[in-house]
Order: structure tokens, then C-alpha cells, then sequence
């Protein structure tokens, strides 16, 4: 091997000019280079949610003591979740938007359940930066648009919880659910 | 690197010869902050906030450290640990009152001394890099200061997580898992006070080295001066020590005179009272603000309320972060060869009116995001830009400055002359 270091002379290589020892210097660095990243990997990915944190219980929602016109908060996975009883007024005024000129198009029909167009069921989470809207509390400020309205940064969401006015780029989200029966929703 | 006029250590004490040999580390001290080091003659009070922001760092790191000692990172019993570290813990109180107001006091610090540099010229070369590391440091302070706010899980430190881990979901496609990635969950909770309590213990360390570097890169030109020329011989300069190690202990004197008036007579005059509700993630408090010290990026972050190709809420984050990414290119933006404010006329304005603009920003920043808040912080964001990337280039060129003194010298004896004339 020290041999063969001495009758070696620049240029003196395999035919694409790649020396023996360019070949051994890029070998030498780019394996520690790839072992370094995949212990990078565990390093990162342990500050990804948890298993406790990701064992997401799923809820049950009791809608029976709702009256029409009314909201409730509840908590899922953490968040709050905002349940509501909307009136037919509510519905009307959601239905009466010309939905190609929202930012983000949706009818209310495509964020309820069929036939449950009274239950509108999202999460608590303004879409701009995660404040809590107001409107699903007894007496809170809704807003120009009758349904949710963002006191952090003035986003103003509809009665059918579409983004109206304001910096929030979305809709509130809906959260998967089922009806189990007319009264109990389960979510998650 | 020094001027070859600088004093030589020479140890006189047989110890010092023989630690001399060993580990040079006073021979260094003396070079750095002794009177091996030639500075200027002529600084002014401004000179004194690079001091005076060590100093605040170092009363940061001992409180930080004692506040450690008897703090719990944990969801159920962090704000309770706190409430026991105020009314149980021996003088628990004064020490969690000195790390609260001595945040505030650095951030104060650190924008004299951010300012003194931008009338001043400091940034222009050969102190690029003196600059560059500077807002480095500032960019660490602003993580540190967003992190510790957390650790008393109140409701400003719940909703502030929230609404600024928030600010990385703008980013297209990743956003939201970047934000779980922080969080360690979707909503801050027990992952992420935990890990902001690791890093707020870690940064402020990180910044310390940080400061060696910037104080390595400054020693090699030496400090700039009020006119902004350059030291042109021994007659221009004095030792570090005893002058300036003098001045600077005066305005340590003074500093630490305010610092512990707000200290001990308003304590809370500076923090949100919000911050004494436990964090409570079903309610969002009616106006959620961060710390005073953020305001004007803050105000920059909610100017952004419509949808422009790219959604409304991606600006405002864009915005807020070139709002300081900006300052990095200043050196290369502002291409008068004058760098002293005090023969720039034109610019001398213009700086007047961006201290104006930084300040109307911070106030709309605190304030409701309502009108007419919204507006004032558009037409001020709108001119924050404006100043950086059109003003400072033209005024740069056009600008006539008025004529420099030939040396420090001679500008500290004519101004002397007109003092007593
Ligand atoms: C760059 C320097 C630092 C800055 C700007 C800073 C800033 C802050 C701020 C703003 C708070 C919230 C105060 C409140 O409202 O109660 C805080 C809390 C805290 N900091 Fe720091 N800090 C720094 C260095 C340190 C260091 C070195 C430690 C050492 C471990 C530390 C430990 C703590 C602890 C335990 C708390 C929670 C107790 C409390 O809320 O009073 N900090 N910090
Ligand atoms: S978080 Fe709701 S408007 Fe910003």
C-alpha cells in the first residue's frame, strides 16, 4: 500500500483522472456526513408531538340542551371547539352570500352535516394566528357577520364560520364528526 | 489588533510574568477593556450602552439563574411555582421583579444603542461585521426575552405561544406541522414550556458568546466616534482604562439608578396585568399583546388585513421578519462615505423622522387592532420600508454632507473653543 503511494504521480490515475486518494477523501467525509444526518433525524423528530399527546381522545357532544341561537365551547385535543345552534335566520343570511366572492368558498351546506344544516360544529381556532374567537359564549361580541369575531387581530367570521373580514386566510375548521343520533355527535 | 501606540502589558509581579507565560488571559484583559486598548477621545454618553447592555445580561444570567433554582416548568404548578417564588421564597419577590424589569431595561439598552449606531454610521465599513453579529445578538435577545415571557404560564404567556408559534403556519404547505414541530402538540401546553425553559437557559449563554465575537470584531478597527472619522494618531486616543472604564461606571451608575427605581417603585408598570390569570387555552384575552419591546414589529405583523396574491396573514409575517432581515443589508444600502450623522443634513432628518415612524409603530403595535390603529400602522410600516430601501439609497447619493474636521483632535479643541467662548 505506502508503495504504491510513491509510483503515483498527479494525473497518473484512472482514466476519468479520480485518484485513489480523492476516491478515499470523499469516502472518508461524505460517510460520516451521511451518518451525521440520520442521527439528526431522531435529534429533530423527538420535538413532534408526543405519543400521549398524539393518543387523541375522540369526544361525544351532547346537543339536546342547545336551544336555537346558542353556542357552546368544549374542549378537542386540547383546542376549543365551538358547537352551534344556528336559527333559521342565521341560515338564511349564509345561504344569501354569493359564495364565488368569499376568500375562502365554501357553502354552509359543505361545512355541515346533511340534513343538519342547523349544527354548525368548528374548531375555536381563528385561522389567522389560533386566538379564540368570540360569539360562542353567552353575550360575546359576534361581529359584522353575525357569527365568530377575533379580538386579537379583527378577523370576522359569518354565521357560517367562513373568514368575512380581517387577516385570517380561512374558514374555521371543521373537525371530522358523525351524528350518532339526533342529539349525541361524536367528534374526532 | 490595535494601534501600535497601545500600551504594552508588562507584568510586574512575579506571579503575573509567570501566569503571563501560562495562560495570557490578563495580557488579553488588558488589551481588550485595560489600557492596552486605544479608544477615541472624543465618545460621547452614547458610547456607554454597549457596557451597559453586558451589564444587563449579566444581572439576566444571576437572576435567571436563582429564579431556576425554585421555578417548576411544568403546566399544573408553573404559574403557582411563580406565585411561590413571590411570596414564599427569601426576597423571591425582588429577584423575579429584577429579571422582569431587567428585560426591559436591556431592551432599552439595546435600542439606544441600535439607534446610536444608525445616526452614527457605525455600520458603514470596516465595521460590517460588527453590525452583522450585533443583530444577531438581537435576534437571540428578541427569542430569549419570547421564551422566558412564556414560563410564567399566564394567559399573556399562553397566548402569546400561541399567536407567535402561529406566525411560522403562514408558511405555505409546512406551516402547520412547523408549528406542531415547535410545539410538540397542537395547542402550547407541558412539551412546550418545557422546551422554551431548556432554550431560555441556554440562549442568553449563546448571546454571551455572541457578545466575544462582536467585541473581536469591533477591536480590530477600534470603537467609531461621534464625527466619524478616523483615528489618525496618538493624540486622537486614550486608554481604555482608566478613561473610559470611568465614564462607563458613571453611566453604570446612573443606569442602575433608573433600573431599580422602576424596580422597586413599579415593577409591574412595564408587564401585562393578564399575565397574573393562569393560562387558560379556552379564553382568549380581549386584547393580546406582547411585550412592550416587540410592538413595533408587532404593529408591522397586523398592517396586513387584505389578500394580495399571497394571503393577507403570509405578508404580515413576511413583512414582520424583513422588517429586521432589512438591517442586514444597511451597510450596503447607505452608501454615503460620511458616516457620522452630525455632517449629513439630509439624513439627519430622515433619521429623526424613522426614530418618529419606529415609535408611532410601537405605540399602534400596543394598542387594539382596530381603527384608526390599522391604518396609522399601514402608512407607518408602509414608511419604515420606504426609509430603508428608497430614502437611505437616494439620500445617500444626492446628499451634500457639510465639511468634516481634519482630525478627532481638532474637532474636540474647536468644540472646546466654542464652549468657553
Ligand atoms: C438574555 C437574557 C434574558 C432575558 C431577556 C430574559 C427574559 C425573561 C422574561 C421576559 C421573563 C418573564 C418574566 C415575567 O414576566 O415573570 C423571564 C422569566 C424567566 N427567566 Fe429569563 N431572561 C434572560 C436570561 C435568563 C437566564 C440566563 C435564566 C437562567 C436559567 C433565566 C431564567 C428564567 C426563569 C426561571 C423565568 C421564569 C420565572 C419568572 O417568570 O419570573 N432567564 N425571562
Ligand atoms: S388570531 Fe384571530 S385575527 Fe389574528
Amino acid at each position: 500500500m505506502a508503495t504504491l503511494e510513491h509510483t503515483e504521480s498527479p494525473g497518473h490515475g484512472t482514466e476519468d483522472g479520480v485518484r485513489r486518494r480523492d476516491f478515499i477523501n470523499i469516502a472518508a467525509v461524505s460517510f460520516p456526513v451521511a451518518g451525521a444526518a440520520a442521527i439528526l433525524v431522531p435529534l429533530i423528530n423527538q420535538m413532534n408531538p408526543s405519543a400521549d399527546v398524539l393518543a387523541l381522545a375522540s369526544i361525544e357532544v351532547d346537543l339536546s340542551a342547545i336551544k336555537e341561537g346558542q353556542a357552546i365551547k368544549t374542549i378537542f385535543r386540547k383546542q376549543p371547539l365551538f358547537v352551534r345552534h344556528l336559527t333559521a335566520a342565521e341560515i338564511a343570511d349564509a345561504d344569501k352570500v354569493d359564495v364565488t366572492t368569499l376568500r375562502d368558498p365554501q357553502t354552509l351546506e359543505q361545512r355541515t352535516s346533511a340534513g343538519k344544516k342547523q349544527w354548525l360544529i368548528t374548531m375555536g381556532v381563528c385561522t389567522h394566528l389560533g386566538c379564540v374567537p368570540l360569539g360562542a359564549g353567552e353575550g360575546e361580541n359576534r361581529g359584522e357577520f353575525g357569527g365568530y369575531f377575533c379580538p386579537c387581530h379583527g378577523s370576522s367570521y359569518d354565521t357560517a364560520a367562513r373568514i368575512r373580514k380581517g387577516p385570517a386566510p380561512k374558514n374555521l375548521e371543521v373537525p371530522k364528526y358523525a351524528f350518532k343520533s339526533d342529539t349525541v355527535v361524536a367528534v374526532g | 489588533m490595535s494601534f501600535p501606540w497601545a500600551n504594552q502589558y508588562a507584568p510586574k509581579n512575579p506571579f503575573m510574568k509567570w501566569m503571563d507565560e501560562r495562560l495570557p488571559l490578563p495580557r488579553l484583559v488588558y488589551n481588550a477593556v485595560g489600557a492596552g486598548y486605544p479608544v477615541p477621545r472624543n465618545l460621547n454618553y452614547f458610547w456607554n450602552f454597549g457596557v451597559l447592555a453586558g451589564a444587563a445580561l449579566g444581572i439576566q444570567i444571576i437572576t435567571g439563574i436563582i429564579l431556576a433554582m425554585h421555578y417548576a416548568a411544568n403546566g399544573a404548578i408553573a404559574f403557582d411555582s411563580v406565585e411561590h417564588i413571590m411570596r414564599d421564597v427569601n426576597s423571591g419577590w425582588m429577584l423575579r421583579y429584577a429579571h422582569a424589569t431587567g428585560a426591559s431595561f436591556f431592551f432599552i439598552v439595546v435600542y439606544l444603542h441600535i439607534f446610536r449606531g444608525l445616526y452614527y454610521g457605525s455600520y458603514k465599513a470596516p465595521r460590517e461585521m460588527v453590525w452583522l453579529l450585533g443583530l444577531v445578538i438581537y435576534l437571540l435577545m428578541m427569542a430569549t426575552g419570547f421564551m422566558g415571557y412564556v414560563l410564567p404560564w399566564g394567559q399573556m404567556s399562553f397566548w402569546g405561544a400561541k399567536v407567535i408559534t402561529g406566525l411560522f403556519s403562514a408558511i405555505p404547505v409546512v406551516g402547520t406541522p412547523i408549528q406542531t414541530w415547535l410545539l410538540g402538540g397542537f395547542a402550547p401546553d407541558n412539551a412546550a414550556l418545557n422546551r422554551f425553559f431548556s432554550l431560555h437557559y441556554l440562549l442568553p449563554f449563546v448571546i454571551a458568546g455572541v457578545i466575544i465575537l462582536h467585541i473581536w470584531a469591533l477591536h480590530i478597527p477600534g470603537s467609531s466616534n461621534p464625527t466619524g472619522i478616523e483615528v489618525k494618531g496618538p493624540q486622537d486616543t486614550l486608554p481604555f482604562h482608566p478613561y473610559y472604564t470611568a465614564k462607563d461606571g458613571f453611566g453604570l451608575g446612573v443606569f442602575l439608578i433608573l433600573y431599580t427605581l422602576v424596580l422597586f417603585y413599579a415593577p409591574n408598570a412595564l408587564g401585562h396585568p393578564d399575565n397574573y390569570i393562569p393560562a387558560n387555552p379556552l379564553s382568549t384575552p380581549a386584547h393580546i399583546v406582547p411585550e412592550w419591546y416587540y410592538w413595533p414589529f408587532y404593529a408591522i405583523l397586523r398592517a396586513f388585513t387584505s389578500d394580495f396574491i399571497l394571503p393577507a396573514k403570509l405578508w404580515g409575517v413576511l413583512a414582520m421578519f424583513s422588517a429586521i432581515l432589512l438591517l442586514f443589508i444597511l451597510p450596503w444600502l447607505d452608501k454615503s462615505p460620511v458616516r457620522s450623522g452630525n455632517y449629513r443634513p439630509a439624513f439627519k432628518k430622515f433619521f429623526w423622522l424613522l426614530v418618529a415612524d419606529v415609535l408611532v409603530l410601537g405605540y399602534c403595535g400596543g394598542s387594539p387592532a382596530e381603527e384608526p390603529y390599522v391604518m396609522i400602522s399601514q402608512l407607518a410600516a408602509a414608511y419604515y420600508f420606504a426609509h430603508f430601501l428608497i430614502i437611505l439609497p437616494i439620500v445617500s447619493r444626492m446628499e451634500r454632507p457639510l465639511p468634516l474636521p481634519n482630525s478627532i483632535t481638532e474637532a474636540v479643541l474647536e468644540k472646546h473653543g466654542e464652549a468657553t467662548a
